[in-house]
């Protein structure tokens, strides 16, 4: 039987998605539900004097109107920071309370004080509108290079500083800069991003009076974690009385990690009404309230020899939090970030110091990539400007300092298991005809325009997993998978695994592996994800780690089948197990040739007894059934890293930037669906491009988000890409039996840096900021073209 | 949105009747529908006249062409008669917004709405249109009278928009990345006797440049304006574009248009 593993296999969920069938959030409806509106701040910084409910509470087909007045007499828990990280004087983070609906003081622009129950949604929304809160609006602190010297937005919370964070050797570094020819220095403003998510937040609570069990229907990327964090933090209802359901989700991008103070008041408003409740985000509280992403600012040095060596890397980087700490708000900057700064290189000594500040900004979470795309971009504007400065081809320069011996010992925390990144970096250069440049830069010369190649090299440290580390660094959980597989008497097979799919294709990707292990055809696999009452656990999806790290589990859960199905085989064909050879979905005894298929054997593993002729197949100590289950906690992390490379060109009249070629070549280890996988590598680029070109967060000085909607914020579109030209490289993950490393973020963590060096060598080494938009690149045409008569 | 009594009249003059200083006509819904949705605007009656059938259509005579209000923007983008007597004009139509906004905008919402970055207002006033309303006709230099402000009465309702048909016109636009709006658009017209340049996009209203349009009337060409400053001075400036880069964009797309006639 050919291995489906490695094969384009069409997705299965297609089906369903292109003809309308999805099922989300929105698309549940309980009988006799309320929906429900929240009152919002629309200050981005205020003292709550008072929050009148009283003609809310009168206003027509209102059912209850609930505050941050009762939901604290309830001692319903706040939201909650996952990592715990220490300042570099050894002391604890500051994490201010996050309660889920704000009592005393609003901290940013669309924080929830108060919801309304209503019979309809245009009653909710009328209701909603006669809550009259009282506010004492105090002076906002949105830019985040000057919160440390700005009031103290939270209680005990000095300088708005969460923590002061390093890592790395600083007395290290200075020595290696007092010996360095050079010191390439780069301020980098890794601009905030709105993840904008297709379908927005939404959540359906249905409490069940009889059983007491809330079930809650929620946009959720993990819908266990979801659970425990509400029943262990929120303190809304035991582990045991709570069924989170993530159905079909629309994107999550790192956006529906974490839990939102809307499922927590729903949840518990449901049992305080007795009545099911409904809450859909419209696209404008999706602007103000999802996580946000990146949102640094960067002072980076690399010290290099003349002929090009790196000798030591600095990082200073304020990072900014938003309002709140949310569950990988505080890891994303530091060890998510850290670690992956000193790039793909042999750095003798490094430092990464980053200190988090808090903002009256919606909260800054993990958005795609989350913290490698920041240390890709820091060091990979240093490396271009270094090639720059020292007048080096930009790819030599990056080979000279690549490691090239395996398992890689990188500066800060990881030892990288397997790559190749020369092989990478050659293949994309011969992909992109990177020495045909020149000739294409003259040809846009000739035609007036400005035409700049960049390059940039990463890897990153995904498959968010091994537990021992990720404890040691902070994490408040373990991040095993977990995976169940039910062979049914009948031979068809359910597969429950604790990843969830938003877009990921898990459906057909997790069929394949388990296909190839059993021996059956896909269509005969189904794969149950995003329901804590199906299947045993999970940690969910995000950092590149389903197939890594659940995929793994289910490998394992179906070898477990497959050795007690040979058991079982060896009874039924009499003979010794180790006679049996298990082979395309059969049990074959060797010597005389007999055999079971897996589906004989699975449905007489149902049948225990004995009748007549027919003996009892269940070995001595053995169960009936054939359900087998895996948690599966990788060793280390894995590691994909490549190389991409990008071609603009630039109408110096008005500043315009296209993207003419874009070349990605990228290590994944083991591939299982290298259509899906282009898909994925697709969306990443696009992201970053996105970055790196369009999209713009922008508050004003008092904290109003300015880019709230569509017309404002600019989201990439498909005329805004070339076709890319994907390539691949392939070093096998030595972490876990598959050998696969994990591809949903590498595209958004290469593309922003490589696409900002090919727009600054196309200015030739002006630097401008992210995103490079028409008007900023048209300035620097400008001063160029100044620059150049002056030179002239 | 706030509730509201849905009105669809079948002739102008009920519409007419409907109206007040609560209402709103409906055609595209373009802008009207998002408003009230947003909460930025409510009405106690609205009165959708896409069902006021001689409100729509495309009339060629020899030396107009004649848009009846409710002609959405696919219908003038991909009209042979369009495209044959004015093409910058279908050209422009078919650059509005994305597909599903010309599949439901239309020409009369577009110019009684005057949106300051609209595109269809360059067009009338380029092309020396006249405003049919149900009351009068009215020249397109005396219709668009400020930022989102028309000289439209309460209750007057534009039937048609009446344009020259010029010898060459063409239309460029930048546009605003996000919205598609025009950042700015210049809509140069060359008449028998004289061309006019409009400007959307970069002051509160749509104008004449009276200094590129003179230019060009005493000789239709790039040479003619090559080196003509555009001032800033009276330009929109805000996060998507400055004044000063609005300028250089006008004077700059001014020249594509030139060069494309």
């Amino acid at each position: 039987m050919a291995s489906l593993v490695g094969s384009r296999v069409e997705r299965k969920e297609d089906t369903r998605f292109l003809q309308g069938k999805g099922r989300y959030t929105a698309d549940i409806n309980i009988a006799n539900q309320t929906y429900a509106v929240f009152v919002r701040s629309p200050h981005a910084r205020a003292k709550i004097k008072s929050v009148d409910t009283s003609k809310a509470l009168k206003s027509s087909g209102v059912v209850g109107v609930l505050t941050g007045k009762e939901i604290a007499e309830d001692k319903i828990g706040g939201l909650i920071a996952g990592w715990a990280i220490r300042s570099e004087d050894g002391s604890e983070m500051k994490v201010p309370a996050n309660p889920p609906l704000a009592k005393d003081l609003a901290n940013f622009v669309g924080e929830p004080i108060a919801v309304v129950f209503a019979e309809t949604l245009d009653e909710a929304k009328e209701g909603a509108e006669k809550v009259k809160v009282d506010y004492k609006v105090l002076k906002a602190v949105v830019d985040p290079a000057e919160a440390m010297k700005s009031d103290a937005i939270h209680d005990g919370v000095d300088k708005n500083l969460c923590y002061d964070w390093l890592l790395g050797d600083r007395k290290a570094v200075d020595e290696a800069f007092s010996k360095a020819d050079k010191i390439i220095k780069v301020d980098l403003i890794n601009n905030r991003l709105v993840p904008n998510a297709m379908e927005p937040r939404a959540c359906v609570v249905d409490y069940n009076t009889a059983s007491e069990e809330i079930t809650l229907y929620t946009t959720s990327q993990n819908p266990h974690l979801s659970r425990l964090v509400m029943s262990a933090f929120g303190g809304v209802a035991p582990e045991n009385k709570l069924r989170v359901v993530a159905p079909d989700v629309g994107g999550g991008f790192g956006s529906k990690i974490n839990v939102y103070n809307e499922e927590i008041v729903c949840s518990w408003a449901s049992k305080k009404i007795e009545r099911p409740i409904k809450w859909v985000a419209e696209r404008t509280e999706s602007f103000l309230t999802d996580t946000h992403g990146r949102d640094h600012v960067t002072h980076a040095e690399l010290a290099v020899t003349n002929d090009g060596k790196f000798l030591g890397f600095k990082n200073e980087t304020i990072a900014n939090l938003g309002a709140y700490a949310r569950v990988f708000g505080t890891v994303t900057p530091t060890y998510l970030f850290g670690p992956c700064a000193t790039g793909v290189y042999v750095i003798p000594a490094a430092y990464s110091n980053v200190k988090a500040v808090y903002t009256n900004t919606a909260p800054v979470d993990a958005y795609r990539g989350a913290g490698r795309p920041e240390a890709t971009y820091t060091i990979e504007r240093l490396v271009e400007k270094a090639a720059m400065e020292l007048g080096m081809d930009k790819t030599e320069i990056r080979m000279k300092n690549f490691p090239t011996q395996f398992p890689f010992k990188q500066t800060l925390v990881h030892t990288v298991d397997s790559g190749d990144y020369v092989a990478g970096l050659e293949k994309a250069k011969q992909m992109a005809d990177y020495a045909g440049f020149e000739a294409r830069r003259k040809k846009s010369e000739a035609n007036g325009k400005l035409r700049g190649i960049g390059v940039s090299s990463y890897f990153e440290a995904c498959g968010i997993a091994p537990s021992a580390a990720v404890m040691s660094l902070g994490c408040g959980v373990g991040l095993w998978e977990s995976a169940e597989v039910r062979f049914n008497p009948t031979g068809q097979i359910s597969v429950f695994t604790g990843a969830h799919s938003h877009g990921q294709s898990h459906d057909t990707t997790f069929a394949q592996i388990a296909a190839d292990e059993l021996g059956v055809p896909m269509e005969n696999i189904d794969v149950v994800h995003g329901d804590t009452d199906k299947g045993t656990f999970g940690m969910g999806t995000y950092g590149s780690r389903s197939l890594t790290v659940g995929g793994i589990a289910i490998v394992n859960a179906c070898k477990k089948i497959v050795a007690k199905g040979k058991r079982v085989a060896a009874k039924m064909l009499e003979v010794n197990e180790d006679e049996i050879e298990f082979k395309d979905g059969e049990f074959v005894a060797l010597k005389s040739n007999k055999k079971k298929t897996i589906g004989e054997v699975a449905f007489a593993c149902y049948l225990p007894g004995q009748r007549d002729e027919m003996k009892s197949p269940i070995p001595e100590g053995d169960e009936p059934g054939l359900i087998e289950s895996s948690f599966f906690d990788p060793a280390n992390f894995s590691f994909p890293a490549g190389s991409h490379i990008c071609e603009v060109e630039i109408d110096p009249d008005t500043g315009n930037v296209k993207v003419e070629k874009y070349t990605a070549v990228d290590d994944f280890g083991r591939i299982v669906n290298p259509m899906i996988v282009e898909g994925q590598v697709h969306g990443g680029i696009a992201q970053g491009i996105g970055q790196a070109l369009h999209e713009n967060t922008q508050y004003d000085e008092t904290g109003q988000l300015m880019t709230a909607s569509y017309m404002d914020y600019t989201m990439p579109r498909a005329d805004n890409f070339p076709e890319f030209n994907l390539g691949f490289t392939c070093t096998h993950a030595t972490s876990n039996p598959l050998g696969v490393k994990g591809c949903g973020e590498a595209g958004a963590i290469a593309s922003p840096p490589t696409v900002m060096n090919a727009v600054i060598d196309a200015l030739g080494g002006q630097e401008i900021s992210m995103p490079a938009t028409a008007e900023k690149v048209w300035k620097a045409c400008k001063s160029m073209k100044k620059s150049n008569a002056k030179a002239a | 949105m706030k509730s509201f009594n849905y009105h669809a009249p079948k002739d102008v003059k009920d519409a007419s009747k409907l109206a007040s200083s609560s209402s709103a006509f409906l055609a595209g819904g373009m802008t009207t529908i998002p408003s009230m949705k947003l909460g930025l605007a409510s009405y106690k009656d609205v009165i959708d006249i896409k069902n006021i059938k001689k409100l729509s259509g495309i009339k060629v005579s020899g030396k107009t062409v004649t848009i009846g209000a409710t002609t959405k923007h696919v219908e003038v983008a991909t009209s042979k008669d369009v495209k044959k007597a004015i093409p910058a004009l279908a050209k422009l139509a078919g650059n509005i917004g994305d597909a599903q906004v010309r599949n439901r905008g239309t020409i009369g919402g577009s110019i009684s709405n005057n949106d300051p970055s609209a595109c269809y207002p360059s067009a009338c006033m380029a092309l020396n249109a006249v405003i049919h309303t149900n009351k009068r006709k009215i020249d397109a230099e005396k219709f668009f009278t400020g930022m989102f402000e028309t000289a439209l009465k309460s209750g007057e309702l534009v039937e048609a928009v009446e344009f020259q048909i010029p010898e060459k016109a063409d239309y460029q636009k930048h546009p605003n990345p996000a919205s598609r709006y025009a950042i700015i658009g210049v809509f140069v017209a060359k008449h028998k006797k004289d061309v006019n340049v409009a400007v959307t996009g970069a002051k509160s209203c749509v104008y004449i440049d009276k200094d590129l349009s003179k230019k060009l009337s005493s000789s239709f060409s790039v040479s003619a304006i090559e080196g003509s400053e555009v001032k800033s001075s009276g330009m929109n400036s805000d996060m998507h574009a400055s004044a000063e880069y609005r300028a250089n964009l006008v004077s700059l797309y001014a020249k594509k248009a030139v060069e494309a006639c």
